[in-house]
């Protein structure tokens, strides 16, 4: 495993970002997680009320996440991977199946989703007071964060005096307070610019090795799944069904233009195509 | 181990990287000097007043309107303005209103706040009263002063009390459009970081209805100034003590145009002072600490 190559230093970070009340985030919801995996998606099928009657979004969807893991999601538009990621993050119900995770899972969106009538070290702190550090803490805890996601002197930075990558940081460390075994990211980086995205790609490799976090990560971006996960899963689009598994044996770290990324990325986007061409046969 | 040596360096390069990016998509904080500020700012609204008072002295030095009780000379207002100054009463005129306008804004802000909140966070209550508080603030709050005459007398508490008609719906409406108003991912972000119920309220929904409910706050503040003086015209009576309405009044029953001009600067005054005192200044600092507002 990757993470334990990079031993000494995980364990440092462990060890501060541990301090905190062993309760992490309160599971809210019902059904202990078994200790063999972070998030257990089983049987999942999630329909609206649409205009044609109720539209079927996610059919049947079986999928876990190990503890520590990297899994990236990946699918055209309409294969309901956001939907998926809201199931697991709680804050919709399945209309079959069951989701059950290891705690309340932390989430990160496209948009930033920082508080703007807060600095960027008052948004980490408020995401620990929620989840009831004591106020003698915060502070230091904060800038603990600050400083894995390289923001050391942005705690009185106003949201908008950030530029979009930091921006991400920022929200990347506020998720991280959430002390979650399993962070949901839903296209994180997709309005960033190339470069941007690039860095945070190694960032985020970076701190999950160190954290040894769980991560299921949404995107429409082939070589950002390729580059970032251990295992990619291709939906499938309306409904969203699991298309196919790879899992990626390319050793980190990864750089998005070597040829091995290149190589699987060509042969996924291939498979990708084919599920999108089905949709233009009727 | 030979295998952490290449990624040590690559950390150190990852983090000189990542600062050049900081630094390059950091803007510098430009700070306007003092010398622009007072051509931009300042300068405009100094032209304007003194461009009105040309051509009002002019109307009078040139008899185009010659008749001091349809229009005094600016230097009769004036005199006005400074024998009252002389003799202490201006103040008194003034604090009188002003007394009144601000206590009878705390009262409506104290009542505006939670019917804000009742009727933006509780559907039945949104439904019952909602169109109904957006409605009273099209009703002109000098409507108000015959029936609080009726019910109240003739002194203060029928005053706040038409203050306060006109007051709470704007504040009210302020806080309901702001609440409205509020991103929803903001509120997807607070439940996931578990800000929920009365949590989420605190946390999450007021601080970001807060640019929404500022703006109800200052035109709170019109509405109560502009009732307040509407009380004052109509239920003048001499026990109550002289505002700058009464002012007014008194101005009319005695046919003096010069007091009828003084009054209405006064009042006209005293309202822009207390937004550009109190009002902007807040308003201000709201959008600017959130940084929506954008230099011109």
């Amino acid at each position: 495993m990757a993470t334990t190559t990079t031993a000494p230093i995980a364990e440092g970070t462990r060890s501060t970002l541990d301090r905190g009340p062993s309760g992490a985030a309160p599971a809210q919801r019902s059904g202990v997680a078994t200790a063999a995996c972070a998030a257990r998606i089983e049987h999942v099928s999630k329909s609206f009320a649409g205009p044609a009657g109720q539209q079927l979004v996610l059919d049947d969807i079986t999928l876990d996440v190990a503890p520590g893991e990297f899994v990236t999601l990946l699918g055209a538009s309409g294969c309901g991977k956001s939907t998926l990621l809201n199931l697991v993050a709680g804050l919709d119900r399945p209309t079959t199946g069951d989701i059950t995770t290891d705690g309340c899972p932390a989430l990160m969106f496209q948009e930033h989703a920082l508080f703007p009538w807060l600095t960027a070290g008052k948004n980490i702190e408020l995401a620990l007071k929620l989840r009831g550090v004591p106020k003698a803490d915060r502070r230091d805890k904060a800038e603990e964060l600050l400083e894995l996601v390289r923001l050391k002197g942005a705690y009185g930075k106003r949201v908008h005096e950030l530029s979009g990558g930091m921006r991400q940081r920022v929200a990347m460390a506020r998720a991280l307070a959430q002390e979650s075994k399993l962070l949901l990211m839903d296209e994180p980086f997709a309005a960033l610019d190339a470069i941007t995205r690039d860095v945070l790609h190694d960032e985020l490799t970076r701190i999950w090795r160190e954290t040894q976090l769980s991560v299921l990560f949404v995107t429409h971006n082939v070589r950002e799944a390729v580059r970032l996960a251990e295992r990619v899963v291709l939906l499938s689009s309306r409904p969203g069904r699991v298309a196919r598994e790879w899992t990626v044996g390319i050793p980190q770290p990864r750089r998005i233009e070597d040829t091995a990324v290149a190589e699987l990325s060509v042969e996924i986007t291939e498979e990708l195509r084919g599920e999108i061409r089905r949709h233009g046969q009727h | 181990m030979a295998s952490t040596e290449p990624r040590i360096e690559e950390r150190a390069d990852l983090a000189g990287l990542e600062a050049g990016l900081d630094a390059l998509e950091t803007r510098q904080r430009i700070r306007t000097p003092f010398r622009q500020t007072l051509v931009e700012k300042v300068l405009p609204p100094s032209v304007a007043v003194l461009l009105v008072l040309a051509v009002w002295q002019g109307l009078v030095s040139f008899k185009i309107v010659d008749d001091p009780t349809k229009l005094p000379a600016p230097s009769d207002v004036w005199d006005m303005v400074h024998q009252a100054w002389l003799q202490g009463e201006l103040l008194g005129y003034i604090w009188t209103s002003v007394s009144r306008g601000l206590l009878g804004f705390c009262f409506a802000l104290l009542i505006g706040t939670p019917l804000g909140l009742l009727v933006a966070r509780v559907k039945f209550v949104r439904a019952a009263i909602g169109p109904i508080l957006s409605g009273l603030q099209s009703l002109p709050s000098v409507a108000w002063v015959p029936p609080a005459v009726i019910w109240l007398g003739l002194n203060n508490t029928m005053m706040y009390a038409v203050i306060l008609l006109g007051a709470v719906p704007s504040i009210a409406n302020g806080l309901v459009s702001g609440v409205d108003q509020v991103s929803p991912i903001f509120l997807r972000a607070g439940r996931t970081l578990g800000a929920t119920g009365l949590k989420g309220t605190w946390h999450i929904v007021l601080p970001a209805a807060l640019p929404g409910y500022v703006a109800g706050l200052k035109q709170g503040w019109a509405f109560s100034w502009r009732s307040l003086m509407a009380a004052e015209i109509i239920a003048s009576f001499p026990d109550l003590g002289v505002g700058l309405g009464q002012l007014l009044e008194n101005g009319r029953n005695a046919s003096d145009m010069a007091m009828v001009f003084e009054a209405i600067l006064l009042i006209l005054t005293v309202g822009i002072a207390i937004d550009l005192l109190i009002f902007s200044p807040l308003e201000r600092w709201v959008l600017r600490s959130r940084g929506l507002l954008v230099k011109g």
